[in-house]
């Protein structure tokens, strides 16, 4: 029924914002509809939006759905033009495009103890997974981070699907003071850990991958990688893993942490630093 | 004799064409030179990235260049055109100013000339095949511009034709992918009265037609009246759809859809895995050209960015090799050059855009091959080692192998990189259906019908031939929409 509507409305009528509301000054979450990706996506999966015929592809992970609503919940920081725009659109509008789910989804079982470490905005794509393998029958213990209080995101969320949650703050404001590998090494030397999952800036999963290798524990990290399409058709997103390149869109988001090559990562990140400061800016001064 | 042969001898016996041949003698006809097709100026077109370089023949020039036609009793032409496309009777109707009728004998056989007459590579087709190539070593009738010269005359004098459609019959078929492969195979369906949806997973409509070739060869334009003419016959466009993510096949097979058509393309880009490849500024063409052109980002107006660089460096010797490296001129580069393994004879770009390229002061460094990239301490690219290659014996392909020369490398300073060595099929669809039978290059296997392994599913253009052509693709999808209702009215017969 939904395909149908889509078909004789095309979907640029639908992708309509029904709540949005600021978890922090940085990060906004919008839910909107999309009744067909509510009901294909599965955790992991992500998005890309346009929010004019103007706008870059945007890629966003689906944070939550709601089959019979039929939306789904993104969660965006502003870094950037786009995301500022993202921002400033209101209940009511509409994104131009919005298309997926896209990437490969995680693949979720009954493990044992799962440790989720999510960093900043990165608690948003985090939270599908943690309540995914909370829904299957795992013991699920998140660390949270983030550089203070007001920037701890999902908190409630994240407690409604884990049996314990550790927060971490740089600056002691919130949970414990320290880092999220502080924070993750404590559980590991506690209690026996299957598996972990990190998300959150480079040099977060970078840092804690290296921790896990050190413990031996199988860990899985959730890229971010610069995309275009996000169907697998220009290699922007390209990765080193393993010593072989993927495409984080098609071949990701997610990969084994331990065999990614994090510093190329991070050194691709900021290929348009220059050309997004100097875009952030001439917007900056027109608004 | 066969059919086909019958039927253009019985056309080319028509009263009008007998007397128009009479009309001028041989040897008047051969001893007219090939037209020049007028072109924008060099220093004037590379300031532009979407203004086209070919203007189009005036009415005169086409006249000539149509009467230079002998209309061949064997227009060995023909076989050259992978659709048969009935060309000396649309050239002679140009000859008589039927232009009108001239586009319909195109549109008989191809849904996009204004297309293919402007992207096809005709001096490996039609042109190659003409009597004045074969027998005359003459320069070949301009087939290609003539085409053009016809569609473009059928799109301008607001006299295009919607074709007339059967009654709907209430079948619902589903075209995924919106190239040239699915807008051919969607019409035809449309015409036979089947209700047709094309799914597009971009949020533009066209395929490659959009996202890759750039404007100064295929302006928008021209596409965009294809696909209103489409919408005019009732094909519905969905785009920012995919099949197989958004919704399955079942679910569509659920919402009535009875036939499939996947012309998904070729959109997987190819890089050589060589040191250095990760570096930011080297990207695929598939990047570049999809940030250009489908995105907009040589306009301050788009939010999306593309890298610029003084010195480009383009490898490969293709059509998207020569779109990214007049692309990277317009840009603002001051050097732009094409690297590629083999020599100018074996490119396999349109022979046009290599001369388009050189007029627009691109350089050729040809026999050549990058083996690794350096990068500044930013991780930007600023170094190139090439490795120079002589040729050796016929391969596979039966052209001349390029051969490393030993202790022949050379450094080059380039800051951005454009990787254009090809590409392989979009393997989403393949990998949503595991009961489809794909090639070990991962390409659907069809049968000469183009059906699939699964008896719904047909498969046509690049996702069944690997990067082909545009004209390759069109004709897939009308042989795929022809089988297909075969199979539809023979399945209803043994209901
Ligand atoms: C830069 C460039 C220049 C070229 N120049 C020439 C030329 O001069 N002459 C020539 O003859 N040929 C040229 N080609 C080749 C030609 O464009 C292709 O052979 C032709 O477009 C193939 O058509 P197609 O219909 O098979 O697929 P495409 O045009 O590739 O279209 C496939 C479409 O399917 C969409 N898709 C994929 N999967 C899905 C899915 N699951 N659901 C929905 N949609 C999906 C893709 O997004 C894409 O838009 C060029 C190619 C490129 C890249
Ligand atoms: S974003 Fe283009 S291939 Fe992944």
């Amino acid at each position: 029924m939904h395909i149908q509507t889509v078909i004789s409305t095309n979907s640029n009528f639908m992708n309509r914002i029904v709540d949005k509301e600021f978890l922090s000054e940085n990060v906004v979450k919008i839910v909107v509809e999309a009744p067909l990706i509510a009901k294909s996506r599965k955790p992991g999966n992500f998005i890309i939006l346009r929010i004019s015929d103007k706008g870059e592809r945007i890629p966003l992970t689906i944070a939550a759905a709601d089959e019979e609503k039929g939306t789904i919940t993104l969660i965006a920081q502003k870094v950037g033009v786009s995301t500022e725009k993202l921002a400033k659109m209101e209940v009511g509008d509409s994104l131009h495009d919005l298309v997926g789910p896209l990437g490969k989804a995680t693949e979720i079982s009954k493990i044992g103890t799962i440790l989720a470490c999510g960093g900043g905005v990165g608690i948003a794509p985090l939270l599908p997974i943690v309540e995914g393998f909370k829904k299957a029958g795992n013991r699920v213990i998140s660390v949270l981070a983030a550089r203070s209080k007001d920037l701890i995101i999902l908190e409630d969320e994240m407690r409604k699907w884990s049996d314990e949650v550790i927060i971490m703050t740089d600056d002691g404001s919130h949970g414990t003071k320290g880092l999220v590998t502080e924070g993750a090494e404590m559980v590991i030397k506690r209690e026996k850990v299957d598996e972990c999952i990190a998300i959150g800036p480079a040099i977060m999963m970078k840092f804690t991958s290296l921790l896990t290798k050190k413990y031996d524990i199988p860990t899985q990290a959730s890229l971010n990688s610069i995309m275009v399409d996000g169907t697998g058709m220009c290699g922007a997103c390209r990765v080193t893993v393993g010593g072989k390149t993927k495409f984080t869109c098609v071949d990701g988001p997610e990969f084994d942490a331990h065999q990614i090559d994090f510093d190329e990562m991070m050194m691709r990140l900021g290929g348009y630093r220059e050309e997004e400061k100097k875009d952030y800016e001439r917007f900056m001064s027109q608004v | 004799m066969t059919i086909l042969s019958e039927y253009l001898k019985e056309r080319r016996n028509e009263e009008w064409r007998a007397e128009l041949r009479k009309k001028l003698k041989g040897k008047e006809r051969t001893s007219i030179p090939r037209v020049k097709m007028p072109e924008v100026e060099p220093q004037e077109r590379t300031k532009h990235q979407n203004v086209e370089v070919n203007l189009g023949l005036t009415e005169e020039q086409a006249l000539v260049e149509a009467s230079r036609c002998m209309d061949c009793a064997t227009p060995t032409c023909i076989d050259g055109c992978p659709v048969q496309i009935n060309i000396p009777e649309f050239v002679k109707n140009i000859e008589r100013k039927e232009y009108g009728l001239a586009a319909q004998t195109l549109k008989k056989t191809s849904a996009l000339p204004a297309v293919c007459g402007r992207v096809c590579p005709q001096e490996k087709q039609c042109e190659e095949q003409c009597f004045y190539t074969t027998k005359l070593g003459k320069d070949p009738i301009a087939i290609g511009y003539l085409e053009r010269f016809a569609a473009d005359w059928e799109r301008e004098s607001g006299e295009m034709s919607v074709p007339e459609c059967a009654p709907a019959n209430g079948k619902k078929i589903a075209a995924i992918g919106s190239g040239p492969a699915s807008l051919s195979f969607a019409g035809d369906m449309a015409k036979l009265g089947y209700d047709v949806t094309v799914f597009e997973a971009l949020h533009e409509i066209g395929g490659v037609l959009k996202y890759g070739i750039p404007e100064f060869r295929l302006p928008n334009s021209v596409v965009d009246v294809e696909l209103e003419n489409l919408r005019k016959m009732g094909v519905k466009f969905v785009n920012n759809f995919i099949v197989g993510r958004t919704a399955s096949f079942d679910d569509l097979k659920e919402e009535g859809f009875e036939g499939f058509f996947v012309a998904s393309g070729a959109g997987l880009p190819r890089f050589m895995n060589i040191p250095g490849e990760n570096y930011n500024g080297i990207m695929s063409s598939n990047e570049y050209l999809t940030r250009v052109n489908l995105m907009g980002a040589a306009s301050d107006d788009n939010d999306t960015p593309v890298l610029r660089g003084k010195t480009v460096a383009v490898i490969g010797g293709g059509n998207t090799a020569m779109d990214s490296v007049r692309t990277s001129k317009r840009l603002g580069a001051e050097r732009s050059i094409i690297v590629y393994r083999r020599s100018r004879a074996e490119m396999p770009a349109r022979v046009e855009e290599v001369n388009h390229a050189e007029e627009e002061g691109i350089e050729f460094m040809n026999l050549a091959n990058p083996v690794e990239y350096f990068a500044d301490e930013k991780g930007r690219v600023n170094k190139m080692r090439v490795q120079h290659m002589e040729l050796g014996e016929p391969d596979a392909s039966g052209r001349r192998r390029p051969v490393p020369v030993e202790g022949s490398e050379e450094d080059i300073d380039v800051d951005l990189v454009i990787v254009a060595v090809g590409v392989s099929p979009n393997p989403l669809i393949p990998s949503c259906l595991p009961e489809l039978k794909v090639s070990k290059w991962g390409t659907i296997e069809v049968g000469d019908n183009m059906q699939s392994s699964i008896p719904v599913l047909f498969a046509g253009g690049d996702i069944v031939r690997g990067g082909a052509t545009v004209i390759l693709a069109m004709g897939d999808g009308r042989k795929a929409a022809a089988s297909m209702h075969e199979y539809l009215s023979g399945e209803q017969k043994n209901d």
